[in-house]
């Protein structure tokens, strides 16, 4: 294959794998940036919403049904366990930083395994609701991915309008700035940790739903996005919304034409190296606020 | 498969794993009067002519989590299906077969932990089963230390190379390099000279790399292009972009959770335009070849160990094996057809286990002490092969005992109509390769 096609595969690659790493490091960093703690089960999340749509697609049958069900019950039902462990867990010790990447440690194995309990050790493939390939000259490349990058972008979307345009959004990024003057002015704090605690969890799982027809839904499938997501939020600065979605098409293109052009090897040590970058020449991330 | 779903009292089939505890109380009872009353996989021992006395116990080192799950899946049922002809015929010398399962969940780290657990704590006779190829690479060295016989299912060339130890078999199944080079002149005959390669990056995708690329060179043939990809890699249309336009064939051997995707993307990156493809079976255990997105598929070629899909005339042997097993016509479960078995890969655990009757009936093995140890490992050295049949059912082997390896028949098969088709089969000869190592000159 001649430069130009090769490079334009390596950014079609890239460019998909930027807008799925978007949306599950966006709750990442969410998370973070209100709460102040490192949700280390985020990629279990994230797994949970792969492992849910294989059986919402084997219980409806029908690829399509079984998506657009899986798009809506996945993420819900991630969602309400989210909110369960914020009550149960999060809140019983007062969000504590160090305690809470202990307990979300906790929540990781045993998210794993009872999905290895339950669902079993296989990987399952779960069928893409459209199936088609486009035929470029020079190669074909999947439809389906497409179609994630565009449901990726439209999501993104969305919760950039819930953040900037609503009041749910304003009391979030009230916490986030100065949680007791936000406190004092009325902001419900509580039900804001639990909420944005859920939305990160929902988020997560469905990426794992559009991912799920591309990958399979494997119990160990968690550990790769959530490493990923690190590496964005950490580039992009832990807490900024738009920090995350800049370092996640960073990441995701430099992986892309890293791994067409020389290896995929290469471009996870390129990524972990544009961490140690950013952390020695600027430790709060391209776009986090330093903090005191 | 959990523990617990397996520690139900149900009658047990080949679908079913094996549960410690079962056995255990199976043994419980053996001892006592009432072993008669449990149902399981060994309730015939309590029969009269059933086989009696101390039984022989192998330790089952399966892959029930992790990367070889679907592997660990199918080796458990073709063990349990193995053993329980064992024991319906007489059992081992005698004495009942029992298996003890422990699960390694496919870890190099945990590997060699698994074979501790099982010579010390369950106290087994031998150590089995270990397919993955870094999992026996880990482990191999602490069954020499353990000076525990160990029988591995796994293919890779680590046993016939010399790297191991005098402690360690394959007698079920033919390594990597024997079935590379069986093939290779068949694939640079038929289907080109320019080859480039698509493997896992570890042990066993290098025996791939290295074998391949010798017997290519050797035939006239270049490699062009070498592409090791991380077992756990979950996508692979980056690794397509750099097969050379001027490839003409496409030789893949992969493994792990990822196989479905990555064949589909190989279709999908491909399409119509695609070089010839040789694909070792592997890229497609446990897989469906008529899974959605494999259309591209139809015309190219499988390297397969035993052919998954019944082809007639089916030998009395096989077709009783393949009942026992408990897979249909098409090489999937009976209960389950969306469960396509590893069927290439599992007859060696089946064959292994007919192996060790064998040794231990003709070396006078009794009990696990050096002195029975060293009957039963220079037993099986001086064995020249095992005939086909019902304890071997995939054919015919020869076997070296200087080595440690068995040698069979390979396959190669084209798909047509969304089913594996044979087109040939090797000799034993066309594997053979001159020895590079010699167990026998290493002490016990």
């Amino acid at each position: 294959m001649s430069f130009g096609p090769h490079l334009f595969l390596a950014l079609l690659e890239g460019t998909v794998s930027a807008f799925v790493l978007a949306l599950t490091a966006l709750g990442l960093s969410l998370v973070f940036g209100v709460m102040r703690i490192v949700n280390v089960a985020h990629g279990e999340f994230f797994m949970l919403g792969a492992v849910l749509a294989w059986f919402c697609s084997s219980a409806v049958g029908e690829p399509l049904a079984g998506f657009l069900v899986a798009l809506l019950a996945a993420p819900l039902a991630v969602g309400a366990l989210a909110l369960a462990a914020d009550r149960w867990i999060l809140r019983r010790i007062d969000y504590h930083p160090e305690s809470t990447i202990v307990a979300t440690i906790g929540l990781l194995y045993v998210l794993q395994q009872a999905v290895l309990t339950l669902y079993g050790p296989d990987a399952r493939p779960v069928s893409p609701p459209v199936y088609f390939t486009i035929e470029f000259p020079w190669f074909g490349y999947s439809g389906y991915k497409l179609v994630v990058a565009a449901v990726s972008a439209l999501l993104l979307a969305a919760t950039w309008w819930l953040l900037t345009r609503t009041t749910l959004g304003l009391y979030m990024r009230a916490a986030q700035q100065d949680l007791e003057m936000a406190q004092a002015l009325g902001v419900p704090a509580r039900r804001i940790y639990a909420i944005v605690f859920a939305l990160g969890a929902m988020l997560a799982a469905t990426a794992g739903v559009l991912v799920v027809p591309i990958q399979q839904a494997h119990y160990l499938m968690g550990l790769d996005p959530l490493l990923l997501s690190f590496i964005v939020v950490i580039i992009g600065g832990l807490g900024s919304v738009k920090g995350t979605l800049v370092a996640a098409f960073v990441v995701g293109l430099s992986d892309g034409v890293v791994s067409v052009f020389f290896s995929p090897t290469l471009a996870k040590i390129v990524a972990t190296l544009l961490v140690v970058a950013v952390l020695v020449a600027r430790p709060a991330g391209l776009f986090g606020a330093a903090r005191s | 498969m959990s523990e617990d779903r397996n520690n139900s009292a149900r009658p047990a089939s080949p679908e079913e794993g094996i549960s410690r505890r079962r056995t255990l109380q199976t043994l419980g009872l053996l001892a006592g009067a009432g072993a008669g009353l449990l149902p399981g996989p060994f309730s015939g021992l309590a029969h009269a002519q059933a086989p009696s006395g101390r039984p022989i116990r192998v330790g089952f080192q399966v892959h029930r989590t992790g990367i070889g799950a679907a592997y660990g899946r199918w080796y458990e049922r073709t063990t349990v299906a193995a053993a329980k002809l064992i024991n319906e015929t007489g059992g081992i010398g005698g004495r009942p077969l029992e298996i003890v399962a422990e699960d390694d969940g496919t870890d190099p780290k945990r590997g060699p932990e698994v074979v501790e657990k099982l010579a010390r704590q369950h106290k087994v006779d031998f150590v089995y089963g270990t397919l993955f190829s870094h999992v026996v690479m880990a482990s191999a060295p602490r069954a020499g230390e353990l000076k525990i016989p160990y029988f591995v299912v796994s293919e890779g060339y680590h046993v016939a190379s010399g790297k191991l130890n005098r402690y360690v078999f394959q007698p079920g199944i033919t390594d990597v390099r024997a079935q590379v080079t069986a093939v290779a002149s068949w694939i640079l005959d038929k289907l080109g000279k320019k080859v480039t390669m698509i493997f896992p990056d570890y042990a066993f995708g290098y025996d791939h790399r290295d074998f391949l690329s010798q017997a290519v060179a050797k035939r006239g043939g270049t490699v062009l292009e070498k592409l090791a990809i991380p077992p756990t890699e979950t996508s692979f249309t980056k690794y397509f972009a750099r097969v050379p336009a001027q490839t003409e064939v496409l030789y893949h051997v992969m493994v792990g959770p990822g196989v479905l995707t990555f064949v589909r993307e190989m279709g999908e990156h491909f399409g119509a335009k695609r070089p010839q493809i040789f694909g070792f079976i592997d890229s497609l255990e446990g897989v469906d070849i008529a899974s959605p997105g494999l259309d591209f598929l139809e015309g190219t070629y499988l390297w397969e160990a035993f052919p998954r899909y019944a082809q007639a005339p089916l030998a009395p042997h096989v077709q009783e094996y393949r009942k026992r097993v408990g897979v249909n016509d098409a090489g999937a479960s009976m209960a389950d057809p969306k469960d396509v078995s590893t069927f290439s890969h599992m007859f060696g655990c089946w064959e292994t286990l007919f192996a060790i009757k064998q040794a231990v009936e003709k070396s006078g093995y009794r009990d696990p002490a050096p002195k029975d140890y060293r009957a039963l490992i220079e037993y099986l050295e001086s064995v020249k092969g095992f005939p086909e049949g019902i304890e071997h059912p995939q054919g015919a082997k020869t076997f070296s005992g200087r080595l440690h390896q068995s040698y069979g028949h390979q396959y190669v098969s084209r798909v047509e109509n969304r089913r594996l088709k044979v087109v040939h089969r090797t000799r034993i000869e066309d594997g053979m390769y001159a020895p590079e190592a010699d167990y026998t000159k290493q002490s016990l």
